[in-house]
């Protein structure tokens, strides 16, 4: 998006124009099929959480990790057969959000940059997209369990 | 058990919501939304209100993006309690291993057995 100051006449109006003929988005039907589309994803998720607490004598704390892990797998093949970009397009964040959209977005790449090389294309464009993430959860972790943990020592 | 696919569905659903308007209001790309979502998370846990969250929705809050920030904050705080300010960075990935590890190794073997389409 660009910036509204340093515009001339001419641009602003521009802008105005751009702003009238835009597309207006469906958000509230957007917002319908990323509920369910999100929720069946979540809900698919506690369905493998209970078989791993029920079969491999996983705890409802512990459950999470291997859930995460069969979920991500799942993507992979939806992603390699083609189905979750069909399913990106209808749902929305409702595929994006949970961890299956994260790992859609490693793997896709993974695909993508595979005829470049398996060092350069794959190795280096792996986390391309997903990247992001990373940096910005582990950074804003760091910061918080630094605070939680400077405020343990002066309170404790 | 039923209860908890209930809630599962619904808490899960209501972050994707919460993204969705993110992307559609605030014309976020999806880089943005989701690393904000992370962020959110470890904010959530750092405040003690995501452990709640996932006793009372299980996988509706263990599934969404936001469960990543919130296991990066529980790794570095356990190895916080042993080890003190330097557990802040060996623990970071204690508890998080799982989705990242997947993530590379399904990564990889999705590169090998795929090809790209179009």
């Amino acid at each position: 998006m660009a910036k509204k100051k340093n515009l001339n006449p001419d641009q602003q109006k521009y802008q105005q124009l751009q702003k009238k003929h835009e597309l207006k988005r469906p958000v509230l039907m957007n917002c319908i099929r990323a509920f369910w589309v999100g929720g069946l994803i979540c809900l698919i998720g506690q369905a493998i959480t209970y078989f791993y607490i029920y079969f491999f004598n996983f705890t409802e704390q512990t459950a999470g990790n291997p859930t995460v892990a069969t979920l991500i797998f799942i993507s992979m093949l939806l992603t390699g057969f083609g189905i979750y970009d069909h399913l990106g397009q209808f749902g929305g964040a409702g595929s994006a959000v949970p961890v299956t959209g994260f790992g859609n977005a490693v793997i896709s790449a993974a695909i993508e940059h595979r005829s470049e090389g398996y060092v350069l294309g794959v190795g280096g464009n792996i986390f391309k997209l997903a990247g992001s993430v990373i940096v910005f959860g582990v950074f804003s972790a760091f910061v918080v369990a630094l605070i939680k943990t400077l405020i343990g020592m002066i309170g404790g | 058990m039923l209860a908890m696919f209930f809630w599962a569905f619904v808490v899960g659903g209501a972050f994707c919501v919460i993204g969705q308007l993110l992307f559609d209001i605030a014309k976020l790309t999806p880089a943005h939304t989701l690393s904000l979502m992370v962020v959110i998370g470890a904010v959530l846990d750092g405040l003690g209100l995501y452990e709640p969250l996932m006793d009372f929705a299980g996988a509706g809050a263990t599934t969404p993006i936001t469960s990543f920030g919130n296991s990066l904050v529980h790794g570095a705080m356990q190895e916080a309690e042993t080890h003190g300010l330097v557990g802040v960075v060996t623990g970071m990935f204690e508890v998080t291993s799982a989705g990242i590890s997947a993530a590379i190794i399904f990564g990889f073997i999705g590169a090998l057995l795929f090809k790209p389409k179009g």
